[in-house]
């Protein structure tokens, strides 16, 4: 039983090959991480899985639906969710209205010009569950864009689990972040994983947070698959520590 | 999570969202009494209601959208000529002769959204030019319908029959800007609940942050489509209250320059704002009707208090208002 199962996508822009050849199975409840030096095609390989673009080969099949040439918004509806390397908010708007957006869109209420005391209470439910998820039920009514960087992509994974997704998809979740944020970050991942059961895979340069957070690793370089394993697998690995640290010569 | 470690309350709108709403309806309905003693006349604050109308309704896709169309005049215009037009040929019915316009704005914008939704920015404003421009043309060339470069001429809006009585909003032009003022209202009170809606808050997604919108689900091309519809029905139905008041539908009505000039209104009067562009609009058009009777490069005055306006207020005259009542 896979969750996510990629299956030899392939990657080319004009003449460079972005991803060659690259497959990896995910299983319900499993945190996988995506780790490999700059260029190895980590986000390429996520934007072919979350439908930014559609793979040059190979098939994406999720939860046992091919997914390859499908819209974001058809992918969306069948539970998967996406946060960015970036983060991609809403920064005029508070974190409850941030939630409030995924949280209507989840339920299906997009196109409603009004909406029923029974939809209203129903949305107010799906919001306070994302704040408390993600703690941010005491800063709901601040602007995000005032809020720090840490709180940022909190706000962002708040967002992104409105949606009840099936397999959520992190992309560098502590990028630029100090210390302290990063701790709380990874917190935060680590609660959704191992309290709520999530499916998720992420992209990740912090090492202690891969190792500390991953079931399984999935290792790229140069667009291609070099290593899975488990952490501890992974960090024994020679063909790992030659990709990041070079031959010896 | 808790990272940082105080949580301010930060107010997101003006401390008084009311207040502005309850001023502009105040001056609205007391236009009959102060206007003449300012030395204007009601159907100038016609225009304003009608003008107004537009850049509001264009302000659904620029200011709550975040979508630049430069050819709206294109459904103002097929909306003055959709109610000239049923009044002319068909009925001398006005409410029958303002849907008339509404279906000839609105469906013509409606058409032409599908085939523009996928273009995005610059490449989306410009073929919005180039229909209106194609719009202009064809009203120019289609002499025995639409009376040419004269305009569309020898039609007149009719009095409201209520079948016990009969409202006389041709002669008595007090109650035609009643009868302009209730038509405004009900339009501006739909786009107030249409904003408020689940529906236009994923406008306010698509504006903020168009990446992040799509990847809530929501399909971004189909909600600017609606967004593009429903501003151009809104304008449509602007541009059929234009025709009422002039008894006259021209070219002019559908030229990228009256385009130009909504946009001029609606980013002047302040495009995050619910009621700027209305604000923009009353100071377009009483520069217009001040300065043009003393010259004929008034617009180069309307130009010089853009400017101004967009150094030293980007968010425009009404936001700067609403900011400064917040200190």
């Amino acid at each position: 039983m896979t969750m996510l199962d990629v299956r030899n996508v392939t990657k080319r822009f004009g003449s460079l090959v972005a991803v060659n050849d690259v497959s990896m199975q995910v299983a319900p409840g499993e945190l996988r991480a995506i780790i490999g030096p700059n260029g190895a095609g980590k986000t390429t390989f996520f934007n072919m899985i979350s439908g930014f673009f559609a793979p040059t080969a190979g098939d994406i099949v999720f939860d046992g639906t091919i997914v390859t040439r499908m819209a974001v918004a058809e992918r969306v509806a069948m539970g998967m969710a996406r946060t960015f390397q970036i983060t991609e908010i809403f920064p005029e708007l508070t974190v409850r209205e941030n939630v409030r957006i995924g949280v209507e869109s989840a339920l299906g209420l997009r196109l409603r010009f009004w909406l029923s005391a029974r939809d209203k209470a129903a949305v107010n439910r799906g919001i306070d569950e994302a704040l408390t998820h993600t703690g941010l039920t005491g800063k709901a009514d601040r602007l995000v864009g005032e809020l720090s960087h840490g709180d940022q992509r909190a706000a962002e994974i708040a967002t992104a689990l409105t949606l009840k997704p099936r397999l959520l998809l992190l992309d560098e979740p502590t990028a630029g972040m100090g210390e302290h944020e990063t701790y709380a970050v990874a917190n935060l991942i680590r609660r959704l994983h191992r309290n709520s059961a999530y499916t998720i895979v992420l992209i990740e340069h912090d090492m202690r947070v891969v190792f500390n957070l991953a079931d399984k690793i999935t290792v790229l370089g140069e667009g291609k698959l070099l290593a899975e394993g488990t952490p501890a697998e992974i960090s024994n690995s020679p063909i790992v520590q030659e990709a990041y640290l070079g031959k010896a010569e | 999570m808790s990272v940082t470690t105080t949580a301010l309350p930060i107010r997101n709108t003006p401390a008084r969202p009311w207040l502005t709403a309850i001023i502009v309806w105040a001056l609205l309905l007391t236009v009959p009494i102060w206007l003449p003693m300012l030395g204007g006349y009601t159907a100038l604050a016609g225009r304003v209601l009608v003008l107004g109308l537009a850049a509001m309704s264009f302000n659904l896709l620029l200011g709550f959208t975040g979508v630049m169309s430069f050819g709206h005049a294109a459904y103002f215009g097929l909306g003055a000529y959709g109610a000239g037009l049923t009044l002319k040929y068909l009925t001398a019915s006005t409410p029958l002769a303002m849907l008339g316009g509404i279906a000839l704005g609105g469906l013509a914008g409606t058409l032409f959204g599908l085939l523009i939704v996928k273009r995005r920015g610059v490449y989306f404003a410009m073929v919005t030019v180039a229909f209106g421009q194609i719009a202009f043309y064809v009203a120019y060339s289609w002499d025995s319908l639409t009376g040419g470069y004269d305009g569309l001429r020898g039609f007149s809006r009719a009095p409201i029959d209520l079948g016990f009585t009969s409202i006389d909003i041709v002669n008595n032009d007090k109650i035609f800007y009643y009868f302009l003022l209730f038509v405004f209202a009900i339009a501006t009170a739909l786009q107030g609940l249409l904003l408020a809606s689940p529906f236009g808050r994923t406008l306010l997604a698509i504006r903020e942050n168009e990446r992040r919108a799509r990847f809530l689900g929501i399909p971004i091309e189909r909600h600017i489509w609606l967004s593009f519809s429903i501003s151009c029905c809104f304008t449509a139905l602007a541009g059929s209250l234009y025709a009422l008041l002039n008894n006259f539908a021209d070219p002019m009505g559908l030229h990228y320059s009256l385009s130009g000039e909504i946009v001029i209104m609606t980013v002047m009067g302040g495009m995050r704002a619910f009621w700027g562009p209305l604000v923009g609009a009353a100071v377009f058009v009483v520069v217009q009707d001040y300065i043009s009777s003393m010259t004929v490069n008034w617009m180069s005055f309307v130009g010089l208090i853009f400017v101004l306006v967009v150094l030293f207020f980007p968010r425009g005259i009404l936001g700067m208002l609403q900011r400064g009542s917040v200190k």
